[in-house]
């Protein structure tokens, strides 16, 4: 995301070091330098130039910070705009006496009935008792799709029977909710048009019966100028509280994040990270400006770490480690252990380009493949193996290459991997464990 | 030969006209105003239609080069106001959205023209794009366009991943009056697409229409999960797939030229389909990726409707974006 802007603006300020003054033409050229970064982006144009007249005027005025080099001083300003202009971490909202009811709405085609799932997902991890109901009557098999995503992840459905009207669906969800205390329910409504004049005084019925407590508008993190428009529009009618930006683990840059922002007021509530249920994350606005700006995102990546790892398994493996018994089992829980933070290139999305990682590629390619074979080439040995790995002889990596469908070479170097961690171990003790995600990094041909 | 590829029918272009018309000239900038009459070309103008220009999501660099052009000739005072100045910028995009495919070297594109005619086999068509851009409700409409014009057509549903997938084409397909071959959720997408082509060799059918997953083109183990699929379709029937539509949202900002430039290096995308035009979205991005990638733009989505799928007409989009 925007990884570029920082370098551009390090290019704009090359001639100046040495100066330690902003001169007009240095911030005409800034600017230029970042209205092309926000655009590219796409952050709606009316937005982006209002945006620039900001940053323009606080640049001019600010006052000279000795600590900060120009671009620095620039990056601080264009950050701190950004990060006001996206709001507050903001969370969701439930009403007094429950059920609450969240208003699922946007485009065709914007992630509602995926990330109605994942909500609900989220919602009953977090001590709710979440009901999905789907007033799509519209769009082919849109309900039974729902059904099937509830299915998936083990959830009820509100299955509406013998009416296609949406008012009397939730209607019905909401007695339901009421008999079998369920304290949220998640309308899933059909996609539509923001011009579509019919099916937005649908919703506006549908938010007057049901004073919902929450109504997000999905937005798919991939949409243009034009979000400007619609979000708009939905907020003109309905009144917005939040937002869900979908589809963010592609490579779209999401600036409609700032454009929604900017005509709603809207918070950011949730964004899509993938397509397994669990791919939700809450919005932090100042984690994400950070990584607009190529700065990384270090807090989402520590946080992810902590919900991975096992607290027992992480003892048990210091344990292991002060008495020097890193077995191949170990080095296999490590992998699971990694594996469970979600795709690796997520993962390296969010760490700094600083320090040893500045040459990393930026669309370092990991090979999610090859852990997996790395992981069954160790499944396919016996514990014993497993407990000690000089039992592998020649005839016994034959059959391990064949019970995993690799090959010899491949377990040869699953083995010397996991002998050169055990080493690394060796030498430096428990503390070596810090380094366990270079050596892993090794493992996926990533360093 | 399946004409995918007809001429515009003029009762279709009005359609359009007619459903992108809608509400959008109350919400949109309006160009047309910027450009009346005798309007003096200065400095603020052509800033304006700079920001209309970004508005429709034509991307930094197709719009500075259209304006660069443009300016030369206000130098040179080849354009005195502002309507010569609206044919003009008129002229640059259909000079861009007419080289339409021409951009693209022959052997990039190997299967175009590579008819099966006079043997048996079908015509495959591959639909593909990211998560959400209508390809499934596209595929009907095909269908039931490929049916009008008498040819006999297939569906595949080799989306096995997404929840209700085959539920939904069922229904189209039902709309269209046509087969659909299916299998299990979960299965492997290439089987399906190997069963579709038996049955359609079988059955002698014409047209055979794939749905295939959303998918985001960055992800690259479902990028090359497709490229078998294509290995698959092209072991059973010569040259198929013959088309690759990618099919997009035509609310996309910057990232579709990503999106296009990923799916033609993994599957060879033919054609482009530019879906839900009838909102207030310009779908301005195709242009620049006509003009980067020279991939044609082949039909449009203006509606739910069954019929809402129409041939693309330059001269028609071009005058949208002015609307």
């Amino acid at each position: 995301m925007f990884e570029n802007l920082t370098e551009k603006l390090q290019r704009v300020f090359k001639n100046l070091r040495g100066q330690g003054k902003l001169t007009e033409e240095h911030l005409d050229a800034a600017v230029g330098q970042i209205r092309e970064a926000l655009l590219d982006g796409d952050v709606n144009v009316g937005v982006a130039d209002e945006l620039l007249a900001k940053i323009r005027a606080k640049a001019q005025g600010a006052e000279v910070m000795l600590q900060l080099s120009p671009d620095q001083q620039v990056v601080k300003i264009v950050r701190d705009e950004l990060t006001e202009l996206l709001g507050k971490h903001a969370r969701p909202l439930f009403s007094s006496r429950p059920p609450s009811v969240w208003l699922m709405v946007g485009l065709q085609g914007s992630g509602k009935t995926t990330t109605t799932g994942k909500l609900a997902k989220w919602l009953s991890s977090h001590g709710h008792r979440p009901l999905v109901v789907s007033t799509d009557v519209y769009r082919p098999a849109a309900r039974e799709q729902l059904a099937q995503v509830a299915r998936a992840i083990g959830l009820p459905c509100w299955a509406a029977t013998g009416t296609d009207k949406p008012l009397e669906i939730v209607r019905g969800a909401i007695r339901e909710a009421k008999l079998s205390a369920y304290d949220v329910i998640l309308v899933d409504t059909a996609g539509r048009l923001h011009i579509d004049k019919e099916l937005m005084t649908e919703l506006g019925e549908l938010k007057r019966e049901l004073q919902p407590s929450e109504i997000l508008f999905i937005a798919d993190a991939m949409i243009g100028q034009d979000a400007v428009r619609s979000a708009g529009e939905f907020h003109r009618r309905l009144g917005l509280t939040g937002v869900v930006l979908t589809k963010l683990d592609g490579d779209a840059r999401g600036g409609a994040a700032l454009s929604i922002g900017k005509v709603t007021g809207a918070p950011v509530k949730f964004v899509g990270i993938g397509e397994k249920y669990d791919a939700l994350e809450a919005f932090y606005p100042d984690r994400i400006v950070s990584r607009v700006l190529g700065m990384g995102d270090v807090m989402t990546l520590i946080e992810k770490a902590e919900q991975s790892v096992d607290a027992k398994k992480a003892a048990e493996f210091e344990r292991k480690l002060r008495r020097n018994e890193f077995t191949l089992e170990d080095f296999r829980d490590q992998l699971r252990q990694l594996r469970k933070m979600g795709p690796l290139e997520q993962i390296i999305g969010m760490l700094p380009k600083l320090g040893p990682l500045a040459n990393l590629p930026k669309d370092a390619q990991v090979d999610e493949g090859r852990l997996k074979r790395v992981e069954a080439i160790i499944n396919s040995m016996t514990a014993a193996e497993r407990e000690d790995h000089s039992l592998i002889d020649g005839k016994r990596r034959k059959r391990i290459a064949s019970g995993s469908g690799t090959s010899v070479q491949e377990v040869n170097q699953v083995l010397k991997q996991y002998m050169q961690m055990r080493k690394m171990i060796k030498q430096f003790g428990p503390a070596a464990a810090k380094g366990k995600l270079r050596g892993l990094g090794k493992l996926s041909g990533l360093s | 030969m399946i004409t995918l590829f007809g001429k515009p029918e003029p009762t279709l272009l009005e359609r359009l006209k007619e459903s992108v018309g809608k509400t959008r000239s109350q919400l949109a900038a309006r160009v047309e105003d910027l450009l009346a009459g005798d309007r003096q070309i200065d400095p603020a103008l052509l800033a304006q239609l700079e920001t209309a220009l970004l508005a429709a999501d034509l991307g930094v660099r197709t719009t500075r080069e259209i304006l660069q052009a443009v300016r030369d000739k206000v130098e040179r005072r080849v354009l005195a106001d502002g309507a010569q100045l609206k044919t003009e910028l008129k002229n640059q995009l259909l000079g861009i959205l007419s080289g339409n495919g021409t951009a693209l070297p022959a052997a990039a594109n190997p299967t175009r023209g590579a008819e099966s005619a006079g043997t048996a086999a079908p015509r495959v068509i591959f639909v593909v794009g990211v998560n959400g851009t209508g390809k499934t409700t596209t595929i009907g409409k095909l269908a039931h366009r490929l049916r009008e014009e008498g040819r006999s057509v297939l569906l595949c549903a080799a989306d096995t991943f997404r929840a209700a997938a085959n539920e939904q084409l069922d229904v189209w397909a039902r709309r269209a009056g046509v087969e659909l071959i299916k299998q299990k959720p979960g299965a492997d997408p290439a089987a399906v697409v190997y069963d579709a082509l038996s049955a359609a060799a079988a059955r002698s059918i014409d047209a055979v229409i794939v749905d295939t997953a959303g998918r985001l083109h960055t992800k690259s183990n479902l990028m090359a999960e497709l490229e078998k699929m294509k290995r698959t379709a092209a072991k059973l029937v010569p040259g198929a797939p013959h088309d690759v539509l990618l099919v997009m949202d035509a609310t996309t900002g910057q990232n579709g030229l990503s999106q296009a430039r990923e799916f033609t290096s993994a599957v060879g995308v033919t054609d482009i389909v530019l879906t839900k035009l009838d909102g207030t979205a310009k779908g301005g991005i195709v242009v620049a990726i006509v003009r980067e990638l020279g991939l044609p733009i082949r039909f449009v989505g203006i509606g739910e409707k069954i019929q809402d799928l129409v041939p693309f007409d330059p001269q028609t989009f071009v005058n949208s974006l002015f609307d």
